[in-house]
């Protein structure tokens, strides 16, 4: 436990603004974007934290400030110690955060895919284009206001979109997402299914 | 003459090699019986088209076991899994590529419908996009549900008036 104790306060010696998170696990700290690629590769370097495991982000919603946080999970395949840090972007309107591709290759991919879904600028990324969606896409789909069903969009492909005069369309929600029950023995009950199934596309939805 | 004959298959030197059918039938016999799928494995339906193909559920029974992975020398495409929207210009494209005659066949809860992937990323049914000849439900369907689905394809191909759609083509 003293080691990883010793890695935060090692950076928040080094990188006076850090500032240690609350988690429930792992040890965590939070860092300004600015420091982000120094203090990963102090990391990286110095603590032994070879392994990028997860890059992911959040979004705290419309009206939040910060409204976007980055969020790296380190490894150490020596130590065995995992370590969190977050990162806020500055601007709510157009996030950017520096790329750690140049640390750790695997970050690519990772960038990508979070700037395909938050629509978080990595700078420095080496080819920062969407890698879940279509190039084109006009949304992020993991913003929290981007409805889970989806926007009427063209389709990705403009001949295929003529000679089949269809969109991409919002899904039929029908009872709300389908989820499965977890735990239960019966698999014909464990299905996944809508958990409200008094209303669908043909019978509506009854007043609360 | 009341004729002795007890010949119960074809006998050349009886029918003097010559056989009476209608052209609807025998072109119909020929497409029944040697469907190509085209096997279009997107998701985990895939695994149990695999299934369909080996030993247990061998769909060689029914002459669809020559999976063809060109479009080119397919007849009728099973569209076994998941459908994203940006998969789904790629299998209108090779549907596109198919020469005719050519069949589609939906495989499962998420080919027919969308299925549990209600989600801005999943096309709602691939019939969106291609003709559909047979839904197949489930999630995945067992083997034998794809295999009444070809049986079910083959009936309607068999009803086929293809001796007059070849004729006005």
């Amino acid at each position: 436990m003293s080691a990883t104790v010793d890695v935060t306060t090692a950076l928040r010696e080094k990188f006076p603004q850090a500032t240690l998170r609350d988690s429930l696990d792992h040890p965590a700290v939070n860092l300004p974007a600015a420091d982000v690629p120094a203090a990963l590769r102090f990391l990286r370097d110095e603590r032994g934290f070879d392994l990028l495991a997860d890059l992911t982000a959040v979004d705290w919603a419309e009206g939040a400030s910060p409204r976007f946080t980055v969020v790296y999970h380190l490894f150490s395949t020596a130590g065995h110690e995992y370590l969190r840090v977050a990162a806020d972007c500055v601007s709510d309107l157009e996030p950017a955060m520096p790329s750690v591709t140049a640390l750790w290759a695997g970050a690519d991919w990772h960038e990508r895919e979070c700037y395909d879904m938050f629509g978080i600028r990595f700078e420095g990324h080496p080819d920062l284009r969407r890698i879940l969606m279509w190039e084109g896409y006009p949304y992020h789909p993991l913003r929290k206001e981007f409805p889970l069903a989806g926007i009427e969009t063209p389709l990705p492909d403009a001949e295929v979109a003529a000679a089949t005069g269809t969109k991409v369309i919002a899904a039929p929600m029908a009872g709300g997402p389908f989820v499965a029950s977890p735990g239960e023995i019966n698999l014909t009950e464990a299905e996944p299914r809508a958990k409200d199934e008094s209303w669908n596309e043909r019978h509506e939805k009854p007043e609360a | 003459m009341v004729s002795t004959n007890t010949e119960l298959a074809y006998n050349s030197k009886i029918e003097g090699e010559v056989i009476v059918s209608r052209a609807d039938a025998v072109i119909n016999w020929i497409r029944t019986n040697s469907m190509w799928p085209m096997p279009m494995g997107l998701a985990c339906c895939a695994i149990e088209l695999m299934g369909v193909g080996a030993s247990r559920f061998d769909i060689a029974r029914f002459g669809a076991e020559v999976m063809r992975f060109s479009p080119r020398q397919a007849d009728c495409m099973i569209v076994a899994g998941t459908v994203t929207y940006k998969m789904a210009s790629a299998v209108r494209r090779i549907y596109d590529q198919m020469s005719g005659p050519k069949w589609v066949i939906a495989m499962g809860a998420c080919a027919s419908s969308g299925g549990m992937y209600r989600s801005y990323a999943t096309l709602q049914g691939v019939d969106r996009i291609v003709p559909v000849d047979v839904y197949v439900s489930g999630c995945p369907p067992r083997p034998e549900a794809l295999l009444d689905a070809l049986m079910k394809l083959q009936d309607k191909v068999k009803r086929e008036r293809s001796a007059k759609n070849l004729l006005s083509a």
